[in-house]
């Protein structure tokens, strides 16, 4: 079985961003792995292994300087990887597409694993533009994933293709920390979250021998970009204008006793947040 | 030819979500015709004059309430509300679609778009009234972007409680209602249930922690590491009640990553970047230092207090208030100053 992972390549929460020509960040800062994507390859890796003949293939869009992200996907127990190159900033839209394109060119996939939302953009949708894109069902917010293996679907011999109809129970968390459980048949596409697992991290040694293994990189295929012409009506997002969130606040200090303090604060949600 | 407008109203338990009427003001403001699509989840009835005469006051011409061919619809089954929804867009030439980023809107809005193939931006804190730019943070909440979005149908998912709802005063409707009078209309809309062989919802679990919505809170009170422990948190939930008692706002207790790893607290009671991102009129950070990540989650409060025995911590340079002391002494006095009253 093919399982692919997508993962993307997202400046480092704690990072320092600067506004450039104002619509980029400047790029000299820590990019790394997004967060819910080490779930998400975490996921992959023990799905694979439970299933004892399959291959994990990490699948990412971005600049060059992503494939640093895909190795980190290869040193958490990918097998391949894929990078498919684009300088732009690109939305969801698109991403789907390209992914789907590269998935679609490297074969047929068994399941498809994300992150639940990326640091950066956040957009939410990238998962569900994939399923349906591909006619699969997608999941998103995933906090448990189990498959059914009594069935028998691991079938000896070198394609072990009979992933199809392979049954799996997944359970996404919903409001207030309640669970919607699903069956569902694969293949299909899960948003991983957080809680799904608990991610290890790579050794040195798994470092290394990521390194020696398959990264392809590709140009994005520009024939996508073609075939989302604004003539069919379809249209996009665009990001034309970024600013810095400036903190606005004056903190004014509440001294006193406690009993005086409580008094100041209580006056401040009555007369000036009015919650009281 | 105005463009037709919808907004997605959440009726939960038979309860209007107040956060929605700011998503209606939000999708209102180009004087569009405005359409609500009422999603029912849970229990309880909410009387349909009752329901259509709130909305008339917020702006809404059209009531439309969705239900499937196939008996009645699982009202919490998010496949099938948002089939049901793409038709019904569909059926009324919907060109924008407004809803929360909230759970159910993370559900809905997404499989809309994807079925649609139709943009969306998600966490907006702004929509144009031409419905062709959006303000949402990006960057780890540490920048604020304007989207251009085009296309004939747009979707938009507003984050809740950051724009201002904005009734009208109720005018009293004559006997024909007529354009003028901006009377709300109801209709039905019978969606044909669709077949899906390869996925079954086959359990909802509620969270037992349905009764402290982060997201609807007009006041936060959170812990962080100083809390020492999970029994603590005992405090804040007593703090968080006295408030509630006074019967001015609803309120909730969060809490900072570090409790969640720690296992103090549950993660769905987690502010932050990987946690929930709250929009409080009063946000109170007990013990909370300040991360980065932190402020991604509550950088959009009202007010904001910090009580923290640790005068450096970076929370107590960007509030509204501090206090530099122990939360074990402030908390409890606060809660009794709130009982007083």
């Amino acid at each position: 079985m093919k399982i692919f992972v997508c993962v993307k390549h997202v400046p480092d929460s704690a990072a320092t961003i600067v506004v450039r020509n104002g619509d980029q960040i400047e790029e000299k800062i820590t990019f790394l792995l997004n967060p819910y994507d080490e779930y998400a390859v975490t996921e992959a890796v023990r799905f694979k292994k439970l299933l004892g003949q399959a291959e994990v293939i990490a699948v990412s869009l971005g600049r060059a300087d992503s494939e640093k992200t895909v190795r980190s996907a290869m040193a958490m127990g990918a097998d391949r990887g894929i990078l498919l190159l684009s300088d732009r900033r690109e939305d969801s839209i698109f991403t789907a597409r390209a992914l789907q394109a590269a998935i679609e060119q490297d074969g047929e996939p068994g399941i498809i694993f994300t992150g639940k939302e990326s640091i950066d953009m956040g957009g939410m949708q990238t998962m569900f533009r994939l399923g349906a894109g591909f006619n699969f069902p997608v999941l998103n917010n995933v906090v448990k994933f189990t498959p059914d293996i009594s069935d028998g679907c691991v079938q000896d011999g070198v394609s072990g293709d009979k992933h199809n109809n392979l049954k799996v129970r997944v359970e996404t968390l919903t409001e207030g920390g309640g669970r919607d459980v699903y069956a569902l048949s694969l293949p299909c596409v899960l948003g991983a979250g957080r809680g799904l697992n608990t991610p290890s991290y790579p050794t040195f040694p798994d470092v290394v021998k990521a390194r020696k293994r398959e990264l392809k990189v590709v140009p994005v295929d520009d024939q996508i970009r073609e075939s989302r012409s604004d003539k069919q009506g379809r249209g996009g997002t665009k990001i034309v204008a970024l600013e810095l969130f400036a903190e606005i606040r004056s903190p004014k200090q509440i001294k006193g006793s406690a009993k005086e303090v409580a008094k100041e604060i209580v006056r401040v949600l009555k007369d000036e947040a009015k919650v009281i | 030819m105005s463009r037709k407008t919808g907004v997605i109203i959440e009726i939960r338990d038979g309860v209007v979500k107040d956060a929605n009427y700011g998503v209606v003001a939000c999708a209102g403001k180009g004087g569009t015709e405005l359409h609500a699509f009422v999603i029912r989840t849970g229990d309880g009835k909410t009387e349909s004059e009752q329901l259509r005469r709130e909305l008339e006051k917020h702006g809404i011409q059209k009531v439309i309430e969705i239900s499937l061919d196939a008996g009645k619809i699982d009202s919490l089954n998010m496949l099938d509300w948002s089939d049901a929804l793409v038709q019904a867009l569909t059926a009324y030439e919907i060109s924008t679609l407004f809803g929360l980023t909230d759970p159910v809107g993370r559900e809905l809005l997404p499989r809309v778009a994807a079925a649609l193939d139709a943009p969306l931006v998600m966490d907006c804190i702004d929509v144009s009234s031409d419905h062709d730019l959006a303000r949402t943070f990006l960057y780890s909440g540490k920048t604020i972007a304007t989207i251009k979005v085009t296309g004939d149908i747009r979707l938009f998912g507003i984050r809740p409680n950051v724009i201002e709802p904005s009734p009208e005063e109720y005018k009293v409707v004559a006997t024909e209602p007529s354009p003028a009078n901006r009377a709300a209309v109801v209709e039905s809309f019978v969606a044909k249930k669709s077949q899906h062989d390869n996925i079954s919802l086959v359990e909802t679990r509620a969270g037992d922690g349905s009764g402290n919505d982060l997201l609807a809170a007009d006041l936060i009170i959170s812990g962080g590491r100083a809390m020492r422990n999970g029994e603590n948190f005992k405090l804040l939930r007593d703090c968080a009640e006295a408030v509630a008692a006074l019967g001015a706002a609803a309120t909730a207790v969060g809490a900072s990553r570090v409790a969640v790893d720690l296992g103090w607290v549950p993660y769905r009671m987690q502010v932050g970047q990987t946690g929930e991102k709250v929009s409080p009129k009063v946000y109170i950070a007990c013990g909370i230092s300040g991360s980065v990540q932190h402020f991604a989650g509550m950088k959009m409060s009202g007010v904001v207090i910090a009580v923290n025995e640790n005068i450096n911590a970076a929370i107590m340079s960007n509030c509204d208030y501090f206090v530099v002391a122990d939360l074990f002494e402030i908390v409890p006095a606060l809660t009794e100053e709130l009982k007083r009253k």
